[in-house]
């Protein structure tokens, strides 16, 4: 009897503080989350979360600098740029060099080919072998300084005791507080995407279903990007793209999609999908017009244009946004873009997207993590930072045909985002190099034979 | 930033290795690196279509050939000790090693690098470069842009000239004769920065 007596008292206080816990929770969380998302305010905490973070980091490294010196570890930068030094010389120049100093005959009269011409391709083989440009892109950036998340590779937190500790209040920080906050958010974001725009979907077509709608979106966009915690800045907003034009963009990760989304309304392009995005991508479309294609469709080049095309010539529809690297990057660089969206003739509007590695690397690499171990660690990292240029719009000139178009769209996002513009294509991640390439080198080789072959016979 | 030790004590045998191959800690760990990076499913080993995977190296016209030279024959994965080994062909000679008859032919020095080369030619490790593997070069070499005729004057013309025992094939000595003036440590030697 006592004991029971005993337990009545606790249970009930239990229950009274859990209860006024959660409502504390949930008044926060709408008061500084939810309402400014829905308004499009910012109070700054992440902006001042972010600086906070830097300063730490900053300790952080200079504790492992020091820690490492003590205790005469050998430190390495890891090779951001190369590891070996290449000079730019071009086939014909280093084959002649290779030639002079070899050959015995004065030049006028140099042989067709030599044996040592052979040394020239083994050592630009061998170089690649060692370091090449386009299989870098495709791993996560190294850092130079580290941000307490071991995943960029080296496990610092055994250097000194203060940084183990601190790594591993990051990650009680990170898992036990930042994460359950950031998924809540992204169901509720999520959630009311889908509840509200298929109530909007019974209104009838007209203004104030647009307008609505765009409201709906960009209430719901921004609430996701809270639940990333991105902290984004928007820079020239004035060439923001208009309807009737299409939105390109370089692509590092699905994120990209929320972070345009959340500052302007786009109509989204892509295939369905089963599932929740499925779910998700079937209520959108009931507010305003997406396009999406069946599997099938996609292959359809001629029926994806089309689609494309007839959206963009109606003024009403919202512009398109298309990626057209097709596949995502390391965001160091920006690939070749597939030519599709480009010959369409409408105004193109580039935007460049750069992430801030130091807080967490949003890119994704799809052949080592699913979407939702992805999104995971994108909600338990630090922070999203990233910078988004909108480029003034671009349309094709005349004599201009589609791949050039693209590829000085392409330079021009590569040029804002401090990216280095790579000729290669982005399917090439998957895929091989197509033997056009091979046999440009064999042209440049065989010009410098069979041209003196004419030389030749012209004397 | 990473802790040279940590990555060097992933690998067995590594004093060993950089005894016989001259490459410095930091050179075996950025290799290390390299090699991780293109061992994609990290079995540990190299297959030939992991090399393949690079760019640059597909684009190459003797590309196979150089990939070839990295699996012994009959093998059909190479690790990481060979895989550096190889690599220590390009490495720049030591400049101020004194010449010692006794010692083993350091990897990086003129004759291996000639033998290098040598093998890219002598597919069939006959010791000799017989017309029809220098035609296969010049053909890898050339493909589409020259005729048959024109490749079979070319090889005609090189062998004549470098075939000093007129077997009509060429052996590593006649190789090695016709290149005598040209600076193969320059042109075969891959300088690492840092």
């Amino acid at each position: 009897m006592d004991s029971l007596a005993n337990f009545n008292p606790f249970d009930n206080l239990l229950c009274i503080l859990l209860g006024i816990s959660f409502t504390v929770w949930f008044t926060l969380l709408l008061v500084f989350i939810i309402v400014p998302a829905i308004f499009g305010v910012s109070f700054g905490i992440r902006q001042l979360y972010m600086k906070t973070l830097l300063k730490i980091f900053e300790w952080a490294t200079h504790r492992i600098e020091r820690g490492a010196k003590d205790n005469n570890h050998l430190l390495y930068k890891p090779y951001s740029n190369a590891i070996i030094a290449k000079e730019p010389t071009s086939l014909e120049e280093e084959i002649k060099e290779i030639r002079r100093s070899g050959s015995n005959r004065d030049l006028d009269h140099a042989s067709e080919f030599e044996m040592s011409d052979i040394f020239y391709f083994c050592r630009q083989g061998v170089e690649s072998i060692m370091d090449d440009e386009v299989t870098k892109r495709f791993s996560a950036e190294e850092l130079e300084s580290w941000n307490l998340l071991t995943r960029s590779n080296y496990n610092f937190q055994h250097i000194s005791l203060r940084l183990t500790v601190l790594w591993g209040l990051g990650v009680v920080i990170r898992y036990g507080f930042l994460l359950p906050l950031r998924v809540t958010l992204a169901f509720t974001g999520v959630g009311l995407l889908v509840v509200l725009t298929s109530i909007i979907g019974f209104l009838p077509n007209g203004r104030m279903k647009n307008f609505l709608s765009e409201q709906v979106h960009l209430m719901c966009y921004r609430i996701c990007v809270r639940a990333l915690t991105a902290i984004i800045t928007y820079h020239d907003s004035e060439n923001k793209p208009k309807n009737g034009g299409i939105c390109v963009a370089n692509h590092t990760s699905p994120i990209d999609v929320i972070i345009l989304a959340s500052d302007g309304c786009y109509a989204m392009v892509g295939q369905i999908h089963g599932g929740l995005m499925g779910v998700i991508q079937k209520s959108m479309v009931k507010a305003c017009p997406h396009i999406w294609f069946e599997r099938s469709e996609v292959k359809d080049r001629h029926l994806v244009a089309k689609r494309l095309s007839d959206h963009v010539e109606d003024k009403t529809k919202l512009p398109i946004l298309i990626f057209p690297e097709g596949t995502c990057i390391n965001n160091t660089s920006v690939m070749m873009f597939k030519k599709g969206s480009f010959e369409i003739g409408s105004t193109v509007y580039p935007v460049a997207i750069k992430y801030d590695p130091r807080f967490g690397d949003a890119f994704w690499n799809s052949s080592q993590f699913g979407m939702v171990n992805y999104l995971l660690r994108m909600m338990s990292s630090w922070a999203i930072v990233c910078s988004v240029w909108y480029l003034p719009p671009m349309t094709r000139e005349e004599g201009e045909d589609a791949v050039q178009f693209a590829n000085r769209v392409k330079a021009a996002i590569a040029r804002q985002g401090g990216l280095v513009d790579l000729l290669w294509d982005g399917g090439l991640k998957r895929g091989k190099v197509k033997d056009t390439f091979k046999e440009e080198q064999q042209k440049l080789y065989s010009k410098m034979l069979v041209g003196t072959q004419e030389d030749r016979s012209r004397s | 930033m990473g802790s040279t030790n940590s990555t060097l004590s992933k690998i067995p045998n590594v004093e060993e290795l950089m005894q016989e191959t001259g490459f410095t800690p930091a050179h075996i760990v950025r290799l290390y690196d390299r090699f991780e990076a293109l061992d994609k499913e990290k079995t540990g080993h190299l297959r030939p279509q992991d090399f393949g995977a690079i760019n640059r190296l597909a684009m190459n016209p003797i590309g196979d050939r150089i990939i070839g030279a990295f699996f012994s024959p009959g093998q059909e994965t190479v690790d990481f000790h060979s895989f550096v080994r190889i690599l220590a062909h390009f490495r720049p000679a030591d400049k101020k090693r004194p010449k010692d008859p006794s010692m083993p032919e350091p990897v990086n020095s003129r004759t291996s690098k000639l033998k290098f080369a040598f093998q890219l030619y002598d597919q069939d490790k006959d010791g000799k470069i017989s017309r029809a593997e220098l035609l296969q070069v010049l053909r890898s070499m050339l493909e589409m842009q020259v005729t048959e005729e024109q490749l079979e004057s070319i090889a005609d013309r090189t062998i004549q000239e470098a075939d000093l025992d007129k077997d009509d094939a060429i052996s590593f000595e006649e190789f090695r004769k016709s290149l005598e003036k040209v600076n193969i440590d320059h042109k075969m030697s891959i300088r690492f920065l840092r």
